[in-house]
C-alpha cells in the first residue's frame, strides 16, 4: 500500500489539491453571494425539540405534582367528570396547585423531542424504493421469462409492456399512475407512487433478465431437460440460480437508480426525501446546507447497497 | 427396445433447408451398444438427439419399449427420466456441487428422499472413481472428471439407455482412458447405448453394432469387425482410413 502511495505520491498529492481547491471555490462563491450558512440549525430537521403548548378544555381544577427539578405532572379535573394530564416544564409553569381553570386557559408548554422531516422523507423514501424494488423484481422476471417464451401472447404482452415503459418518461408515468389509475382504482398517492416505479423498474429488470437467460448454455438446460425435469423445474433450479448470479452487477445498478428516480414521486406531493428537502427550503431557504444534506443521504443509502451486492457476490462467486 | 421408423428432421440455416436427418430407420435391442459413425455434418449429433426428443422430429415414430414417443399426448418428461444423456461438453451444473448434480433430478423427477438419494450418489460417485470429489463444483474438476460425473447423473435416474454423444471429444488425450473405461464397464454390465463416438478402439472391444451416416442418411450398418476388415461403400473406407 505504502509503495504504491509513494510511486504515485504525486498524482495523490493533486487529487487531494483538486478537491479542496473545488471546495474553496464554493466557499469563495457563497461568500460572494453573501450567503449565511446554518450548518447548526440542520441536525434540527433530523431530530425536532420544541416547545408544544398545552391548554384547558374545560372549566375545572387543576392539580400540580412535581416529578423532578424541570418537570411537574398537572391533572385537569374538569365538571363534567373528565380528566386531562400533561407533562409540563416546570418553568413554563401557569396554574398553581390546585387554582381554577376555565375554558383554554393556557397551562405550560412541554418539550418535545420527535423525528425530524429528513428522518421522515428518509423512511419514505427507503419504503418507497424496497416495496418497488421487490415487486419490479418479481414483474421483471415474469416479462423477462415472456419475452424468450415461444408463446405469442406471453411475448407480445411482455414486448409491448417493455417498449412502453422504456419509451415514455418516468415522471409522465408517475402522473398517469397517480391521475389515472390512481383515480379509476381510488389508490393512496403512495400506492400510486409505489407502483409507477415498480412496474419502471420491472420493465428494465425484465430485460436485465432475459439477457441473463439467454447468456446461459443452452447445454444446461438441455441436460436439465434430459434427466427428465420439466421447463419449470429446470428453470427454477438451473437456469434462473446462474442467470441471476450473472446479472447480479446490472441488476445492482438497477435498484441503485431506483433509490434516485424515487426522488421523482415527490411531484405527487409524497414527503420522501427530496420533497423533505423542499418543504425546509421553502421555509427556511438553507438551500445550500440542505440539498448538500438531501445528496449526501441518497449517497449514503445507494452506496450502502452497492457494498451490500459486492458481498452478495463475493460469496456467491464460490462455485466458481 | 428402441424402434426408430423413417424419421426427418430438418433444420432452416438461412436460406438454406438441411435435412440433418433424412428418411432414418433403425432398431437397437436391449442390451446392445451401439456406435454412430460418420463425418461432422452427417446428422449422428441430430439422430441420436430425436431419440429422447431433445430435437423434435419432423417425421417418422420413434418407440422405446413399444411407447410411441413422438405421439402427441405422451409426457416426454417420463421418457427422458428413462433415457440418461452424456453430452460433448459435459453440461454439469455449475452452481451446484458434484453431489447436489447427482441428486438433484433424483429428488425432483424420481421423487426420492434426499438421504436416499446421496447414498445413490455416492455409490455411483464410487464406482466412476471419483468418490472424494462429492463436496467441490464442478469447475475445480478435470474434464475426464466432469463427463464422470455426468455418467453418474445420468445412471442415478436408473436409465433403461444411455446416450453418448461424443462424449470423449472435448477431453484432453490423457483422460480419454478414464471415461472410455467407464463406460466399457456400463456396457459389461449389460446397458443398453448407443454412442457417438470415433474412438474405435471402444466400438471393438464392446460395441455390437456401428452405424455409419453421411448426409443425414445411414449409409452402412454391421459388426465392428465388419467395419474393420471389410467396409462396403467407398465413403465408410475414406472416412475410416482418416481416422484410424
Amino acid at each position: 500500500m505504502l509503495k504504491i502511495f509513494k510511486k504515485n505520491a504525486f498524482w495523490y498529492l493533486a487529487l487531494i489539491a483538486v478537491i479542496y481547491l473545488m471546495g474553496w471555490g464554493l466557499k469563495i462563491t457563497a461568500e460572494r453571494m453573501d450567503y449565511t450558512w446554518h450548518w447548526n440549525r440542520v441536525p434540527h430537521y433530523f431530530l425536532f425539540t420544541g416547545l408544544v403548548d398545552h391548554y384547558s378544555s374545560d372549566e375545572g381544577v387543576a392539580h400540580v405534582d412535581k416529578i423532578d427539578d424541570q418537570k411537574s405532572k398537572v391533572t385537569l379535573e374538569y365538571k363534567n367528570g373528565k380528566k386531562d394530564v400533561f407533562t409540563i416544564l416546570s418553568k413554563t409553569l401557569l396554574v398553581k396547585d390546585g387554582s381554577p381553570v376555565t375554558e383554554v386557559d393556557k397551562i405550560g408548554s412541554e418539550k418535545v423531542v420527535s423525528q425530524g422531516i429528513l428522518v421522515t422523507g428518509l423512511i419514505t423514501t427507503l419504503e418507497i424504493s424496497m416495496y418497488s424494488a421487490v415487486l419490479g423484481m418479481l414483474i421483471g422476471i415474469l416479462a423477462g421469462m415472456g419475452r424468450i417464451s415461444t408463446n405469442p401472447l406471453f411475448k407480445g404482452l411482455s414486448t409491448i409492456y417493455v417498449e412502453i415503459i422504456r419509451g415514455t418518461p418516468l415522471l409522465v408515468q408517475i402522473f398517469i399512475f397517480y391521475f389515472f389509475f390512481g383515480t379509476i382504482l381510488e389508490l393512496t398517492r403512495f400506492t400510486a407512487g409505489m407502483l409507477a416505479l415498480a412496474f419502471f423498474t420491472g420493465a428494465y429488470v425484465a430485460e436485465i433478465i432475459r439477457a441473463g437467460i439467454q447468456s446461459i448454455d443452452p447445454g444446461q438446460m438441455e441436460a436439465a431437460r434430459s434427466l427428465g425435469m420439466n421447463y419449470v423445474q429446470s428453470m427454477i433450479h438451473i437456469i434462473m440460480p446462474q442467470a441471476l448470479k450473472r446479472t447480479l452487477p446490472p441488476m445492482a445498478g438497477q435498484f441503485i437508480s431506483l433509490i434516485k428516480d424515487s426522488s421523482l414521486v415527490s411531484v405527487i406531493a409524497i414527503t420522501d426525501l427530496t420533497k423533505a428537502g423542499r418543504e425546509i427550503i421553502t421555509t427556511s431557504f438553507y438551500v445550500f446546507e440542505i440539498w448538500t444534506v438531501v445528496a449526501l443521504m441518497y449517497l449514503v443509502l445507494t452506496f450502502s447497497l452497492s457494498m451490500v451486492v459486492r458481498y452478495i457476490e463475493r460469496r456467491f462467486s464460490v462455485s466458481d | 427396445m428402441i424402434d426408430i421408423k423413417n424419421i426427418e428432421k430438418t433444420f432452416i440455416v438461412g436460406t438454406h433447408i438441411v435435412k440433418a436427418v433424412n428418411n432414418v430407420s433403425y432398431h437397437v435391442n436391449k442390451g446392445d451398444v451401439v456406435v454412430v459413425i460418420g463425418p461432422s455434418g452427417s446428422g449422428k449429433s441430430t439422430f441420436l438427439r430425436c431419440i429422447n426428443q431433445l430435437e423434435t422430429i419432423d417425421a417418422g415414430q420413434i418407440l422405446i419399449d413399444k411407447t410411441d414417443i413422438t405421439a402427441r399426448r405422451v409426457n416426454i418428461n417420463k421418457i427422458r427420466a428413462e433415457v440418461g444423456m452424456v453430452f460433448q461438453s459435459f453440461n454439469l451444473f455449475p452452481h451446484k456441487s458434484v453431489l447436489e448434480n447427482i441428486t438433484l433430478s433424483q429428488v425432483k423427477v424420481r421423487k426420492r428422499s434426499k438421504k436416499e438419494a446421496e447414498e445413490k450418489a455416492r455409490y455411483l460417485l464410487d464406482k466412476v472413481g471419483i468418490s472424494e470429489k462429492a463436496n467441490v463444483y464442478p469447475s475445480q474438476l478435470s474434464g475426464g472428471q466432469q463427463q464422470r460425473v455426468a455418467i453418474a447423473r445420468a445412471l442415478a435416474m436408473d436409465p433403461k439407455i444411455m446416450l453418448f454423444d461424443e462424449p470423449t471429444s472435448a477431453l484432453d488425450p490423457e483422460m480419454v482412458g478414464e471415461v472410455l473405461d467407464v463406460m466399457k464397464t456400463l456396457a459389461k454390465e449389460g446397458m443398453t447405448m448407443v454412442v457417438v463416438s470415433h474412438e474405435m478402439g471402444f466400438a471393438r472391444e464392446v460395441g455390437d453394432h456401428v452405424i455409419m451416416m453421411d448426409e443425414g442418411r445411414i449409409i452402412e450398418t454391421g459388426t465392428p469387425e465388419h467395419f474393420f476388415t471389410n467396409p462396403v461403400e467407398e465413403r465408410t473406407k475414406l472416412f475410416l482410413s482418416q481416422i484410424l
